[in-house]
């Protein structure tokens, strides 16, 4: 299995992924969506969709430390760029872009934040990886890939420059 | 044991935060740059973020303060603590209690941090070593010793208008002998390799001797802040005037009143900052308080957000030790 991970083209990815959000706001029928992505991963792969998909708005960005479920076990995370989202969240169609969707922690801390700023009238959820070890009811709406990793493989993404999936041993840490 | 291994654990993480004194410059820079993330947080819809959710944080107030004890309160209610204010001048220890005893109430209130102002030199320092093991301590003035929490604001504050502090004349001018938040303050710039630190005061309000932690010492405010690129000015208490060591503030504002003519001596774009709260014409002019180059309200707005930095990474390194 690790050898596919990194077969990945993560460029033609993000192409097919930027087509099948494109088909999903249709079928929805949802106009004027902003993108949202995670850092650090999430905004790599949303700034590449941001200029296939020419959106209007600028693109924002979320740092979700603050809303981390794991303060009361591990403390504050190591400091990282704060988030930004430079248009309004009110009843806007939003499309929410991770890396690897794992467990759902990270997109359940990331909604928590953006209904922080406001209500949006919807959120769309797009990943470059679905590792299907979901441990809430989180599913990604657009995923570019599914992976089954063995126990104690770990994916993440390498970028921002040339961007390639990698699989590692995960350290404890 | 030293106020640097009651603070930090064995990773050099904060648990209490009691003195800028044996804070390291990237120690510092740490809280700067997470006061720098939680900024954003006041100026969304809901000023709020999850981190102290569930936790308690009591304000232990000895001695009377608004503004530290209100943003330090708001600090905690934006990271969604619960939080508790104790007028002790008003309270238990009025009735005779013990402070030991009072903490120990506060303690079976299952309390995680508390907050102190106390007009004792050293106080918080005690209380952290008498609080349980998963208690943070975080010093908010005691006596004439620290207010670390203001000298960080202060840096904050700096550091967005000047970030580069290796180039930066500072110039803190007035009442240095009383002042725990200028020693602070000595003391981050000090760290943060601030070149050219002056405090600026009459002979009977600067101490003798502090040159030795590298100041160099003005009496004149004209010569003081000649160039200067920050100039902090510190609050004249009353009792100060009363006690002799002043003949008035009238007379005080003839010598040492910051005015706008005054202020010409300083580099054109100099910032002019006040712990508050300001006694107008006393140590500053309405002209310059409310001018242009005054920080003073910026100063409250970003306590907030290094109250939220220093709550949170005290509180952090806490729950992460106590798990």
């Amino acid at each position: 299995m690790p050898t596919e991970a990194e077969n990945i083209d993560v460029i033609q990815s993000l192409e097919s992924m930027a087509g099948d959000i494109e088909r999903r706001l249709e079928e929805f029928q949802r106009s004027d969506p902003a993108l949202i992505g995670i850092r650090t991963g999430g905004v790599w792969l949303a700034d590449h969709l941001h200029q296939s998909m020419a959106l209007k708005e600028p693109l924002g960005e979320l740092n979700i430390s603050f809303y981390r479920d794991d303060f009361s076990q591990i403390g504050m995370h190591p400091t990282v760029e704060p988030s930004q989202l430079p248009f309004d969240i009110d009843g806007r169609h939003l499309i929410l872009v991770d890396d690897i969707l794992y467990t759902g922690r990270t997109i359940r801390a990331a909604m928590n934040e953006i209904f922080d700023y406001g209500r949006p009238q919807s959120v769309l959820l797009a990943v470059l990886v679905d590792r299907r070890c979901h441990e809430l009811p989180i599913r990604p709406d657009v995923a570019a890939c599914t992976l089954s990793l063995e126990a104690g493989e770990h994916v993440k993404l390498l970028g921002p420059d040339d961007l390639r999936l990698e699989i590692c041993e995960q350290t404890n840490k | 044991m030293s106020s640097v291994d009651l603070q930090l654990n064995d990773d050099g993480q904060l648990k209490h935060f009691l003195s800028i004194e044996g804070l390291s410059k990237a120690l510092l820079q740490e809280i700067l740059d997470n006061a720098e993330r939680f900024t954003t947080v006041g100026d969304r819809a809901i000023k709020k973020v999850p981190l102290l959710r569930g936790k308690t944080v009591v304000n232990l107030f000895f001695e009377p303060s608004t503004r530290t004890r209100s943003t330090f309160e708001l600090a905690a209610k934006r990271l969604s603590a619960d939080v508790m204010n104790i007028n002790v001048a008003e309270s238990a220890t009025r009735k005779g209690e013990s402070l030991a005893d009072t903490l120990r109430t506060l303690e079976a209130m299952a309390c995680d941090m508390f907050v102190v102002r106390h007009q004792n030199s050293g106080a918080s320092f005690f209380i952290a070593q008498q609080v349980a093991p998963h208690i943070g301590v975080v010093n908010a003035g005691d006596g004439r010793h620290s207010h670390p929490t203001q000298a960080m604001l202060d840096m904050f504050s700096i550091r967005r208008h000047k970030p580069d502090f290796e180039a930066l004349k500072v110039a803190i001018v007035g009442d240095v002998t009383h002042s725990r938040v200028a020693r602070s303050e000595i003391q981050a710039l000090r760290a943060l390799g601030v070149p050219d630190i002056r405090v600026v005061g009459p002979k009977t309000l600067i101490p003798a001797g502090i040159e030795s932690m590298g100041v160099s010492v003005f009496h004149k405010l004209e010569a003081g802040i000649a160039d200067a690129d920050v100039v902090i000015m510190l609050r004249l208490q009353e009792e100060r005037m009363q006690s002799a060591l002043l003949p008035s503030g009238n007379e005080y504002f003839k010598e040492f009143g910051l005015t706008e003519r005054r202020l010409r001596h300083a580099a054109k774009d100099a910032i002019v900052m006040h712990p508050g709260p300001i006694n107008r014409g006393v140590e500053i002019e309405s002209a310059v308080a409310d001018g242009p180059q005054s920080v003073i309200l910026e100063q409250v707005t970003n306590g907030i957000a290094i109250r939220m930095a220093v709550m949170s990474m005290v509180m952090g390194t806490q729950v992460a030790a106590n798990r």
